[in-house]
């Protein structure tokens, strides 16, 4: 058979991206499971798993984060009071209406009190589905949190195994250590090279591409970041007078994609963001010799990400994660976009805003749903907050 | 208008006297002992420990000479003298959302406009910081925020959840190790004393005592006429253990003085006691969930007893922690006995574990059924509540009803709807026994 050689455009792939985005049955995910007798699917929620253990158990990860502004939500709303955020609700309108039946576990890890309470709520909801409030902890040292996370990686390794049939190996683990660590090198360096030319990777491709993550398995998405990389550097794109701006707050209920769009049409290019954290939570490689459950636990006590679910033990260190990614990127300026009822964005914020006020760096807030569908005056706040740093920044 | 006219704006009644049991006064008294030493701290040297309700370690503070200064309990007080509603919009004008806690938010802008305690006297700055995560995420942003203002040491003690329902032994070497080789060595050095594991079992011992006593008194509710009320009067009876006196010989004394207290209820055959008397008739028994709403909290609690309704068990009482299953503090082993009263507490326990324990209550109580009171700040709570309520419904086959208010902002409680809600759920409770009775 024939093959062809030719490495495909940009807009094809962010077709593809985009058609597994739009998809709200996860169709690749139904059929990559088919395409095997005994495959498993292991759903997870924001902000963070050790996809490793399930893809060493044979299993394709799953991210789910909530249902979009393209799901109408009928019996997630029967579910939650009015002031709770809406990621819940879509994720059980998502359950409840069969969107996601095909799936054998879900594991909800420790980000806030409403999606620990959704663990219980999915073990009653469904209670054939495997199901677990995936804890971590929130001290760094190694013979506390460390041996505590090796504990507790330990025993969703033994029940990924049980639902596999057969225990997940040291050699597995390793192998999968490895393919993740490709994965996440591609992801840094799309978010460097968007770092560096703005113009040539719109926020919106760059977050459809990390969803097209949460659905392929991660052979077929690291192959999409190098055919997307490969394509996205020799196409020519307008450079436009827009401020460079990094997004925060956005790590657990997702913007609507216009809203991503409307940033840049509003002139602010997104040069980092905490979309999506699961695809890039651990900042370095994970060793791949030695005890593959001490490298990952490792990995994440000293080498993850800062976001709001996570304790900050170092009062001067607090928030300078958004000051260094300022400076790392060129960025002028922040926008916080939280979502609404988010306890963990919204309580951080103003600590996080205190940091940028004394490193003089601008900011702007604003608040947002998953199904918010009014963008003007999103537009508005952020047009104005771009003509306010092209203006007044003296740069 | 005639220069004779004279306008006179109707004067309030004056507000009648609010009737309380002697061990309601009793912990009044101790509760405003306590806050003169919190606000003596600068004049007698005292070192002040804030911390958490849930899962509190009084016991472990004690033992380094710090002063317990609980901020929900803070909230709580200017909810009660109805301060709170300034002080969050005081906090939402520096720049908090409207979305977030209101505890929080009480005790920023409690910050903002001097920081003066019930007594009205300035509170004293804390000079550690102990957050014990326990139940609730907010806690964990609440104690980064009084850090930032504060920059005094803060200890982490993370308490992981009982998602599966059950308390692991990964999960109390964790705490275990956190204990001793980070929360101690760092109160130690904050407050210059050196940790004597005696002194804490001696504590501990105490402590016992005194749980023994709330868990008969909050079982007495199973009689009928109930001679307390779990929820309203709860909150009285749970004050001093959740509080700073738990493992104090002032926790022992007010518990043997309630335990004799309410054992003459009941040899009376006397319904709980309320602000307006004692209760009248018992027509309805009611567990609930939730935390009551505190600015309002004579109005909402008279919306009860005005009707006969009278609260036999509550999540509430348990959300310092949980004795219902036969948990004591063991002073035999004293750091793991810390470690499974904070796994244990009932924001703690997944939520079919909270499902089961209400529908315990139900039958164990002989309740008629269950309300929530679902609050709108506080997530623990509420998220999951509705699932709560089908669920118990289902499983007991009582009626369940679903009321909204806020801890302590009082924008968020709305008198008639409540009252409204309230009394079609008496109704419903009368139509399922009236079915009772036909079949």
């Amino acid at each position: 058979m024939a093959t062809s050689l030719k490495q495909p455009a940009v807009a094809d792939i962010v077709a593809r991206a985009t058609a597994l985005f739009e998809d709200l049955n996860f169709s690749s995910a139904r059929e990559w499971k088919a395409a095997k007798p005994g495959r498993k699917v292991i759903g997870y929620m924001p902000i963070y798993v050790p996809r490793e253990l399930m893809h060493a158990g044979d299993m394709l990860p799953l991210g789910i984060v909530g249902g979009g502004d393209q799901l109408e939500v009928i019996h997630g709303d029967a579910y939650y009071q009015s002031y709770i955020c809406r990621i819940p609700r879509s994720t059980v309108e998502l359950g409840v209406s069969g969107r996601i039946d095909f799936v054998d576990g879900m594991l909800f890890p420790s980000i806030c009190d409403v999606i620990r309470n959704l663990s219980g709520m999915w073990k009653m909801m469904f209670p054939h589905v495997y199901s677990r409030y995936f804890d971590v902890p929130q001290n760094y040292k190694d013979e506390i949190g460390g041996n505590y996370y090796i504990n507790e990686l330990a025993e969703l390794r033994e029940d990924l195994g049980r639902l596999r049939g057969k225990p997940i190996t040291d050699a597995e683990l390793a192998n999968s250590i490895g393919v993740y660590n490709e994965n996440r090198r591609l992801v840094r360096e799309l978010y460097n090279f968007r770092a560096g030319k703005p113009w040539q990777v719109p926020a919106a491709e760059v977050y459809l591409l990390m969803r097209a993550g949460l659905v392929l398995p991660v052979e077929q998405h690291s192959d999409m970041l190098r055919d997307y990389l490969a394509a996205v550097r020799v196409e020519q794109r307008p450079k436009r007078d827009n401020c460079r701006i990094v997004l925060t707050g956005v790590f657990c209920e997702q913007p609507p994609l216009n809203l991503i769009k409307s940033l840049e049409l509003a002139g602010c290019y997104v040069v980092d963001d905490d979309l999506l954290l699961v695809t890039r939570w651990l900042t370095a490689d994970v060793p791949i010799d030695g005890d593959p459950m001490r490298n990952l636990a490792l990995t994440f006590l000293h080498h993850s990400e800062s976001t709001a679910a996570k304790y900050e033990p170092n009062q001067k260190e607090k928030g300078q994660h958004l000051v260094r990614a300022v400076k790392r990127t060129g960025a002028e300026g922040v926008i916080f976009a939280c979502p609404s009822f988010c306890d963990p964005a919204l309580l951080d914020r103003p600590i996080l805003q205190h940091v940028l006020k004394d490193a003089g760096i601008p900011y702007i807030a604003f608040k947002y749903a998953e199904n918010s569908g009014q963008m003007q005056p999103i537009r508005e706040q952020a047009g104005t907050f771009a003509d306010s740093i092209k203006l007044w920044s003296g740069k | 208008m005639s220069a004779g006219t004279k306008i006179v704006t109707p004067k309030a009644a004056p507000a009648k006297e609010v009737e309380k049991d002697a061990s309601m006064q009793k912990q009044k008294d101790m509760m405003a002992a306590h806050y003169d030493r919190l606000t003596g701290a600068h004049e007698t040297g005292a070192k002040v420990c804030n911390t958490f309700v849930p899962g509190n370690l009084n016991e472990l503070i004690m033992c380094f000479d710090l002063l317990n200064n609980l901020p929900e309990i803070n909230a709580i007080q200017s909810g009660l003298r109805r301060q709170s509603g300034g002080y969050v919009l005081e906090a939402e004008k520096i720049g908090h959302s409207e979305d977030v806690c209101t505890y929080v938010k009480s005790d920023i802008g409690m910050m903002a406009k001097g920081n003066i305690g019930p007594n009205g006297k300035k509170m004293p700055d804390p000079d550690v910081l102990l957050l014990s995560y326990t139940g609730c995420f907010t806690f964990m942003k609440w104690f980064e925020l009084l850090r930032e203002q504060y920059k005094c040491e803060t200890i982490m003690l993370h308490t992981p959840y009982m998602g599966d329902g059950k308390i692991t032994k990964n999960m109390v070497e964790y705490m275990v190790k956190q204990l001793k080789e980070e929360v101690i060595p760092k109160l130690e050095r904050a407050s210059g004393v050196k940790f004597d594991i005696d002194r804490l079992r001696e504590y501990l011992k105490k402590s016992t005592k005194a749980e023994d006593n709330l868990v008969h008194v909050l079982q007495q509710a199973k009689k009928k006429p109930s001679p307390i009320d779990a929820y309203f009067g709860g909150i009285y009876y749970i004050g001093p253990i959740f509080g700073a006196f738990r493992g104090t010989q002032d926790a022992i004394d007010y518990y043997d003085f309630l335990r004799e207290e309410i054992d003459e209820r009941v040899a009376q055959g006397k319904g709980p006691v309320t602000p307006d008397g004692d209760m009248g008739k018992e027509r309805y028994r009611l567990v609930t969930e939730g935390p009551p709403n505190y600015t309002n909290f004579r109005q909402f609690w008279k919306m009860f007893y005005d009707e006969g309704a009278v609260v036999v068990a509550s999540s509430y009482t348990k959300v310092g922690g949980v004795y219902d299953f036969g948990f004591r503090h063991d002073p035999e082993k004293p750091l793991e006995t810390l470690a499974e009263y904070c796994l244990g507490v009932y924001t703690n326990r997944s939520l079919p574990m909270r499902i089961d324990m209400l529908c315990n209550y139900i039958d164990e109580y002989d309740a008629d059924g269950l309300l929530i009171n679902s609050i709108k700040s506080c997530n623990s709570f509420s998220a999951g509540q509705l699932l709560m309520m089908r669920e118990v419904e289902k499983r007991t086959g009582k009626p369940a009803a679903f009321v909204e208010s806020d801890l302590v902002d009082p924008r968020y409680f709305s008198a008639a709807n409540i009252k409204n809600r309230l009394e079609s759920y008496f109704q419903m409770v009368e139509q399922k026994r009236a079915g009772a009775r036909a079949a």
